[in-house]
């Protein structure tokens, strides 16, 4: 194998597994480190920059950095990231000094249509360079589906409020209860640019017998959440069957249980394992005492004249087909019914652009979905841009932050006459830790506590109250010791082979059995025969030849814990522990230096 | 040494022996030598090699005397049985728990100023008498405690870290265990695991005195240009005479040696060392020709390595002064006063 080249940023970010999974890639361990340290208003802060929503992120992300946590492969649960940053949230002091400055106008204007996370994230990223930025939304406040469909249980409004204020008062135009219903129209009034940012608003329907006749008593999920969340509705039947998979059905039978709902069950076409949910959503429900069934397709809603009193559904098992590909195929039992009051139908989200003319030479695909660039947010139009839900269907907040991010470096670049198409590179920071013999500037010794729990409210007073946020969310001492499980990933082992000796000191004391000098050989074969074998092939090997005895040194990055035991033995300073601060470059002077 | 104690995880795949223990399992306390210490290395290669024996902890014990070297066995075989004796004296005290228990394993560890200065007679007397044991002496040619002066074994002509030239002759512990009666006599590298493991394996397995000179340099006053025992010169000199495996009734465990000439040694007790040949005419079962070898080798400024000399019918002092085969702690009152009969039979055949 060559050299790795270890000045790539992608090397070392992809290392730190956390902010290589997150799309907006947070520095995930330097706010971790700060929150350790109790330095609150910081990690606050590094968050806000790159997420722009902390506070809510911290109690709704569907968190791709924990699955992707290297603690969950040398363990056995990754550390609780998410929950990390709402503790930096709760605990932050005043940081207006910390916000960014807005410059003088630089008479460019943008239009953001809808007032989502993804919209929200690129006024906070153009306002504050100068542009006139103006936010338009049908709802009478700002936040998009945050405030829409996420449950006040899970999100209090205060949060939103705070957090949606933060950009609103850097000071873009919000033109709220104002829906845009023609993009011709809006073309025409002059704005230099238009990001798209809609969501994906329509909830789908389940076109069964009885539906048309039932329909009192059926509800579209996001809708009816939407409602709820407006206090248009404050009720539902005793009996309600909720139907579909994912986070929407899970608010859904959650939020049931609190406005009246005392048999509440949801039911799926698939398994339980294959179910969109995070595992965490559908535990809390199942906590709420929601059984979820599931190989269940639902046939019709049964009535008597109009009024619900049932479904049936037909019992299904997964078969694989001679391509391995998995099927439900009918039991050939009898069909199974249900009796409730009232059905919530939230079986996924389509995308509707009614408000986007055909003839105005956008470009949409066979989905009726609008041609958008996988990394530049541009549509065919080119200074019409998409973020969020409204780019690529439905994701989660984390995705549509980290497209609004993507489309303002597009606008701010665009705007400046540069070619979008080539992404600025990332920012990189490197510092060595080592502070003497055996110290070192990041608390190296692991931790071997187990993740903890965040503390609930109890059921009995959770239940009553669609308000009553569940999470109370871990405090100071809970947090700090929650932190120290974190491995400090971007804290990297950095190889000179230079001044390597090859005692071995460094193979000897690796508690993961990372590190192995041996023969050069074909990464295939390589992996084979180290230490340790690394059959985790999405991780690399850290590979450095020119070593003395022609040998090469191996470095399996899978499962290093980072505590830097290999440069404390290491007699010539051949390791050396740095820390890679990956900052990904946003809208800006830096995006426009190319 | 470090501030922090090695964490606990450990990799995932990490493998158990028969006994169901992981190699971590065999570990120490962290060691409080210079980084990088060669003895580190040795000591990882005791670890290694007793889990791969899947020596039960509680079976051996681990003896030691005074110097870096000796401080060692606190930093391998945390659950076994040890003691760290005065300066030199490890091989009496270890020929007296061996005639006390001879079912234990035992392993001596010892560094060149306690066995070739202070202790040399106590070294000597021990091999000469055969005892059942396993005698490492961690060799870096220097008093690292009291920061650098030549040892023992220091090579005449070698420099010291201030340039200073050694003008004595240094002892050669390997050619004095082949002439006092060490029937497994070996040398090897700290920075050579391959080789140093199944040698530690095979000199644990082998039934009478074991002896191994394992050269490791000393970072702090002796790895420099003018050493003989430095990683690059004992690199630059090294000349391995075979490469060995150790199977001990259970399935091999291949090591990553390219195939050679192949001879295999069947011991008395049933184990067999496998022996890789790197030089054609090397007999390892020919105790004069291995001292020939030595010494010429070492006329040419070579340092030999690798299994030297082994006797495949061994036998310890137990068994020529024909003591009880019971640990001496296990002897019953019954064992111990056999009565007025068997005494009377014992003053009868002296009359």
């Amino acid at each position: 194998m060559q050299d790795t080249d270890i000045s790539r940023p992608d090397y070392f970010h992809k290392v730190v597994d956390c902010q290589w999974a997150c799309p907006a890639h947070t520095p995930v361990p330097e706010y971790i480190r700060l929150i350790a340290d109790r330095r609150y208003t910081e990690a606050y802060m590094v968050n806000w920059k790159s997420n722009v929503f902390p506070g809510i992120l911290g109690r709704t992300c569907d968190r791709p950095c924990e699955p992707a946590c290297r603690r969950g492969r040398v363990e056995e649960e990754p550390v609780a990231i998410c929950r990390l940053k709402r503790v930096a949230a709760d605990n932050k002091s005043d940081f207006a000094s910390l916000l960014p400055k807005v410059a003088p106008k630089n008479g460019k204007k943008i239009a953001c249509i809808g007032a989502g996370p993804a919209s929200l994230t690129v006024a906070r990223d153009l306002a504050p360079l100068g542009y006139e930025v103006h936010v338009y939304d049908g709802d009478k406040k700002a936040g998009g589906m945050i405030r829409s469909q996420i449950p006040r249980f899970r999100l209090p409004e205060e949060v939103i409020d705070e957090e949606v204020g933060y950009v609103t008062a850097l000071g873009p135009v919000m033109h709220l209860s104002q829906r845009i219903d023609s993009m011709k129209a809006l073309l025409a009034e002059g704005y230099d640019a238009i990001f798209v940012g809609t969501g994906a608003p329509r909830g789908r329907d389940l076109d069964l017998p009885g539906r048309r006749e039932a329909a009192a008593n059926i509800h579209i999920g996001i809708d009816w959440l939407s409602n709820v969340s407006f206090e248009h509705t404050n009720k539902i039947g005793k009996r309600v069957i909720v139907l579909g998979g994912g986070n929407t059905a899970m608010d859904c039978c959650r939020t049931a249980r609190r406005l009246g709902g005392e048999d509440v069950k949801v039911i799926v076409r698939s398994g339980f394992e294959e179910m969109k949910a995070s595992p965490w959503e559908k535990e809390d429900a199942i906590g709420e005492d929601i059984p979820i069934l599931n190989y269940l397709v639902p046939k019709a809603f049964i009535h008597e004249g109009g009024k619900l009193t049932g479904m049936t559904f037909e019992k299904v098992r997964p078969e694989k087909d001679e391509k391995g590909r998995r099927n439900l195929v009918l039991t050939g039992e009898p069909d199974q019914h249900f009796a409730c009051d009232d059905v919530l139908v939230a079986v996924g989200q389509e995308n509707a652009f009614p408000w986007i003319e055909r003839d105005i030479g956008m470009e949409f695909d066979t989905w009726a979905m609008p041609v958008v660039g996988q990394e530049t947010m541009q549509s065919t139009i080119p200074n019409v841009f998409f973020g969020g839900d409204a780019a690529f269907g439905p994701k989660n907040i984390i995705w549509a932050v980290a497209h609004g991010h993507a489309a303002a470096v597009s606008i701010d670049m665009f705007l400046n006459g540069q070619n979008i198409t080539v992404r600025p590179a990332p920012g990189v920071t490197v510092i060595s830790q080592k502070m003497g013999i055996h110290e070192w500037s990041y608390d190296n010794d692991v931790a071997n506590d187990a993740r903890y729990k965040v503390p609930h409210r109890e059921k009995a007073i959770a239940l009553k109250d669609v308000k009553a946020e569940v999470e109370l969310g871990f405090d100071q001492s809970l947090g700090f010791k929650e932190a120290q499980r974190c491995l400090n990933c971007d804290v990297q082992t950095v190889f000179s082979p230079k001044v390597c000796i090859e005692c071995d000191a460094c193979v000897d004391i690796c508690p993961m059995d990372c590190i192995t000098f041996t023969e050069n050989a074909p990464e295939e074969e390589l992996r084979t025969r180290l230490t340790a074998p690394a059959f985790n092939l999405a991780q690399d090997l850290y590979v450095a030849n020119s070593l003395p005895t022609g040998r090469v040194m191996v470095k399996d990055e899978d499962v290093c814990l980072h505590c830097g035991l290999c440069a404390e033995r290491c007699p010539t300073g051949a390791w050396d522990m740095q820390k890679y601060l990956i900052d990904i470059t946003q809208a800006g002077p830096k995006c426009r230096t190319r | 040494m470090t501030y922090i104690l090695k964490p606990k995880l450990h990799h995932p795949s990490l493998p158990k022996n028969d006994l169901g223990f992981t190699r971590r399992d065999y570990e120490g306390r962290v060691s409080t030598l210079c980084a990088g210490c060669g003895h580190d290395s040795i000591s990882a290669a005791i670890i290694q090699s007793a889990w791969e024996l899947g020596i039960a902890p509680h079976r051996l014990a681990k003896m030691s005397g005074i110097g870096c070297s000796s401080k060692t066995p606190d930093y391998f075989l945390g659950q076994s049985h040890g003691f760290n004796s005065v300066h030199g004296r490890m091989p009496s005290v270890l020929t007296g728990a061996n005639l006390a228990n001879r079912d234990l394993i035992y392993l001596g560890v010892s560094g060149d100023g306690d066995s070739a200065s202070i202790g040399l007679g106590q070294f000597a007397h021990s091999i000469r008498r055969g005892v059942n044991m396993s005698y490492i002496v961690e060799n870096n040619g220097v008093y690292g405690l009291t920061k650098g002066q030549f040892s023992a074994t220091s090579d005449k002509g070698s420099k010291s870290k201030k340039g200073v030239e050694n003008t004595e002759s240094g002892i050669d512990l390997v050619a004095l265990a082949l002439q006092l009666g060490a029937t497994y006599v070996g040398r090897s590298f700290s920075g050579d695991k391959d080789q140093l493991v199944p040698l530690i394996k095979g000199a644990l397995s082998h039934h009478g005195p074991a002896f191994l000179d394992v050269i490791s340099p000393c970072i702090a006053f002796n790895n420099h240009a003018g050493s003989t025992k430095s990683f690059d010169y004992v690199r630059e000199h090294n000349e391995a005479v075979n490469r060995l495996d150790v199977i001990i009734g259970r399935t091999p465990i291949t090591t990553a040696y390219a195939p050679g000439e192949v001879r295999e040694v069947t011991q008395h007790d049933g184990s067999t060392l496998t022996l890789r040949k790197l030089h054609d005419d090397y007999d390892p079962t020919n105790k004069i020709a291995a001292a020939n070898y030595l010494q010429e080798r070492h006329a040419e400024g070579e340092i030999v390595t690798g299994l030297l000399y082994v006797d495949p019918e061994a036998t310890d002092l137990h068994d020529r002064l024909g003591t009880t085969a019971k640990p001496l702690n296990q002897l019953t009152t019954a064992d111990l006063t056999p009565g007025a009969a068997a005494l009377a039979k014992i003053n009868a055949s002296l009359r």
